[in-house]
């Protein structure tokens, strides 16, 4: 039993020093924002013209995201096609797909000199605009439209197909399943899928960094930015940070509030068998939704791989060396991460039924309301009087992203945990196996797999952030996103495309190393 | 036998410390003075043959950014020398207490009288509308018959950009009260704001925007360098407001003599007769040789506006509240 007391202090100890460094990082830099903030000048017309910006481009995005997810999600749940599995899988895709990556992409389908605009010119029509309002939605709904469906396609699913058999046997037309089936699980479904959506984009900078700005087009993200960055007035960062926490923690409260339903678990690929929808419309009109959506999704991609391919041989030195920059920190990150959540989902298994395991949770999910850019500029206000700042951006981006991941990883590990514990836990007990030898013997190799997984997501979704570095960074020690995005503020878009080819490919070999690492030879 | 290799080795190492000892010295400036294009390779191969040192260029952002990226490094910066201020900003760059007195004397060939004992300008320029004569052949004659116009420009964010900032204080110049109304008029012309004039002239040239706000000494570069006239500087009613670009030496440097040294070298002729065929800009000291052919063409404004430092200082934060709110909604 000495073994088993000595693991859970081990394991309770470890968990309480890493949700201390989540809770320093979060409302301890929220805190030094506060007090910086209160000095502050009031905010002006144009800081609430950007929260307004900030809630019309969350709205819009969330509502165009989810209303378009309907058919596709609609049309996947009910035909069955070769390539149907892998588009499903694809829709997860945007998730490790960098935001600078895919703003490129879009401007070479969307922008003036685009794909559409070169088709529209073939019929005499004025090429089209993406920057502003329009481009900022466009690329949100870019992001969220294949998450959307997703959620949506799992409420599809989960209605059990023998009731769309009893429906077609009681000669149901696609009118009376839409009543009696479809729109009660819409009505359960769609509140939590638009929350998720709004929340995610209240705390979207990147995009809004490339396609907006401007008085028009500007962020309470942005203007963080630009209180910084153009008039280095930090007490109107600090109100700003304010302002934009108390969105982030509302629209996360919105979505914590309505059931999200679980992206995660399988049965994706059961479809039930639907006579009422069977017409040659019905199919070409389902049809023509996944196409849409499908091109809508690929070409962007596509775009990416075609233009950057030729650039991605003699590449400028400075991209090269932003690009080992970059993997360096995503790997960083990526332990940092690990070694924030693992200690984290075993405290949480070990004081499973206390009121502080349900503390714990919360505080893992916190980073979810957090913005990178309130957490930097409360690390500024800091470490400013202390250290140089400059010198700590590639440091401070290390612990911020893996910050940021850290609700991902969670997600995967705490459940995997307590499955693992709860099964083998009381056998490894009385065979009194404790310390390394359960670790070694119990732990990794039925938790590897989702490490793998949390560790690939933590890399790529830090291999790709534009955030925290566009505050602090140097002009010479840019990480590859951030390299990006100069190439194209500079207009020189084919350097620009090679090196969001290399992002692309960069993101997605650190992803499928680790989660691919995971999975070999794992027993579960 | 094993010490000619070790004498090798010290060789090397007195060698690699000799090459570290060579002084650097590091200058902040605007993006598009450091491209391949801009001044800044030519300046680095001009200087560092007389200066027996590595002379460094960083890029940081256009010039307003500039200032506020001094800001943020303080005294910590590892800038010894900021060139690209105007006179809109030295006022508030003064207030920084991170420059010192150049101690530099010369005559310059300026409009305005200089005696800033902080910042010493290096070109100067109208800002001006640039359109191509193919696509807009009647161009508007002021800044209210632009507004009035259908015309789509790109214009620079004056937070972060010196002409961004100009042409807030040009219209302010011209138009005082009325500013906001003339600021209403030009919101629907306006494609987007960009960070810096690089992107906002690269966007025009792409031809994502009739006009763009740039100098009257634009249209210099697609005559002398790529042989092409079709680009033009509209000549506004109003007048033009101007540019005086200057740079100044970083208080917290640790090589003062090797800064000084830079900004005598920047208003001596040699840097100089780099300027107008690479900044596209007047000279702050016309060259021995003159101005280069194709800069008589250029529209010579009959009207320049400009304001003093402090008045640009005073102007700029009400100015810039009206522009945030012209176009902010």
């Amino acid at each position: 039993m000495a073994g088993r007391a000595r693991q859970l202090n081990l394991a309770v100890g470890a968990g309480s020093a890493a949700a201390a460094v989540v809770l320093a990082l979060t409302l301890g830099t929220l805190g030094a924002v506060a007090w910086r903030a209160e000095s502050a000048a009031r905010l002006g017309p144009s800081d609430w013209a950007a929260v307004r910006f900030t809630l019309l481009q969350a709205t819009l995005s969330a509502l165009i995201s989810v209303a378009l997810a309907i058919p596709v999600a609609r049309a996947l749940a009910r035909r069955r096609f070769a390539g149907r599995g892998v588009l499903i899988t694809l829709l997860g895709a945007p998730f490790i797909l960098p935001v600078i990556v895919a703003v490129l992409g879009l401007l070479a389908v969307f922008g003036r000199a685009g794909l559409l605009s070169q088709f529209l010119g073939r019929f005499g029509l004025p090429p089209v605009q993406i920057y502003g309002l329009h481009g900022v939605v466009l690329a949100h709904v870019f992001f969220n439209l294949p998450l959307a469906t997703r959620l949506i396609l799992q409420g599809w699913l989960a209605i059990p197909a023998e009731r769309f058999r009893l429906a077609a046997s009681l000669g149901f037309s696609e009118r009376d399943v839409g009543r009696e089936l479809e729109r009660p699980m819409l009505r359960e479904v769609l509140p939590g899928a638009f929350a998720v959506i709004f929340a995610i984009c209240t705390t979207s900078f990147a995009v809004v960094l490339a396609l907006g700005g401007g008085p028009r087009a500007t962020t309470v993200e942005l203007a963080i930015y630009q209180a910084f960055r153009f008039d280095f007035d930090l007490g109107r960062a600090a109100g700003l940070a304010l302002v934009q926490f108390a969105i982030g923690a509302a629209a996360a409260g919105l979505a914590l509030r309505f059931q999200v339903p679980q992206a995660t678990g399988g049965g994706l690929d059961r479809v039930a068998g639907r006579p009422e929808a069977d017409s040659p419309g019905r199919r070409i009109a389902d049809t023509a939704w996944i196409s849409l959506a499908a091109a809508f999704l690929l070409l962007p991609l596509g775009m990416i791989v075609l233009r950057g391919a030729p650039a991605l041989f003699g590449m400028p030195p400075a991209v090269l060396a932003a690009a080992l920059r970059s993997v360096l920190v995503a790997l960083s990150s990526t332990v940092l991460a690990l070694a924030l959540a693992l200690p984290l989902a075993f405290a949480m298994w070990h004081l499973r039924g206390r009121r502080l395991a349900g503390w714990l949770e919360a505080l893992g999910y916190l980073p979810v309301a957090a913005s990178p850019l309130v957490i930097g500029t409360g690390l500024f206000i800091l470490f400013h009087p202390v250290v140089d700042p400059v010198a700590l951006a590639l440091p401070v981006t290390v612990v911020v992203n893996a910050t940021m991941s850290l609700p991902f990883a969670l997600r995967a590990l705490v459940p995997a945990v307590a499955r693992v514990e709860g099964r083998f836990g009381p056998l490894a007990d009385s065979l009194g196996m404790h310390g390394q030898a359960r670790l070694r013997h119990l732990h990794w190799p039925r938790l590897r797999r989702p490490i793998g997984f949390s560790a690939g997501l933590a890399a790529a979704l830090s291999m790709g952030d534009l955030g925290v570095i566009a505050l602090f960074a140097d002009p010479e020690q840019a990480t590859l996103p951030l390299q990006l995005y100069r190439l194209m503020a500079a207009y020189r878009m084919e350097d620009a495309a090679g090196a969001g080819l290399l992002l692309l490919v960069l993101a997605v070999a650190l992803f499928w190393l680790f989660d691919r690492g995971g999975r070999v030879n794992a027993d579960t | 036998m094993r010490y000619p290799i070790i004498a090798a080795g010290i060789l090397a190492i007195a060698g690699a410390v000799q090459a570290r000892e060579k002084p650097e010295l590091t200058v902040y400036t605007y993006d598009s003075f450091v491209s391949d294009w801009g001044p800044g390779p030519q300046v680095e191969r001009a200087f560092e043959e007389i200066c027996d040192c590595d002379l460094k260029f960083v890029g940081a952002g256009d010039g307003a950014a500039l200032l506020a990226r001094l800001r943020l490094e303080g005294e910590r910066t590892r800038a010894d020398v900021v060139l690209g201020l105007d006179t809109n900003l030295t006022a508030t760059a003064a207030d920084t207490g991170l420059f010192a007195p150049h101690g530099v004397e010369v005559s310059f060939d300026l409009p305005v009288a200089w005696d800033d004992p902080l910042f010493l300008p290096f070109d100067w320029g109208y800002f001006a509308f640039v359109h191509d004569r193919k696509t807009v052949s009647d161009p508007p004659g002021s800044l209210r018959e632009l507004a009035e116009s259908d015309l789509k420009i790109v214009i620079q964010d004056p937070r972060s950009s010196t002409p961004g900032l100009g042409l807030l204080l040009w219209v302010k110049a011209a138009y005082g009260d009325a500013a906001p109304e003339l600021w209403e008029g030009l919101a629907d012309n306006i494609v987007t704001v960009t960070r810096g004039w690089s992107e906002a002239y690269g966007l025009f040239l792409d031809g994502e925007a009739d006009m763009v706000l740039s100098y009257t000494t634009s249209p210099a570069y697609h005559l002398i360098a790529e042989g092409d006239d079709t680009k033009a500087a509209a000549a506004f009613a109003e007048g033009h407001y101007m540019q005086v670009e200057v740079a100044g030496k970083v208080a917290s440097t640790d090589r003062p003599e090797l800064a000084e040294k830079f900004l005598r070298f920047m208003v001596s002729d040699r840097f100089q007769s780099i300027i107008p065929t690479t900044n596209w800009m007047y000279p702050a000291v016309v060259p021995a040789a003159g101005l280069p052919d194709g800069f008589e063409t250029l529209i010579r404004p009959e009207k320049a506006l400009l304001y003093g430092s402090e008045e640009a200082r005073r102007m700029r934060d009400a100015a810039l509240n009206e522009w945030l709110g012209a176009l902010g909604n």
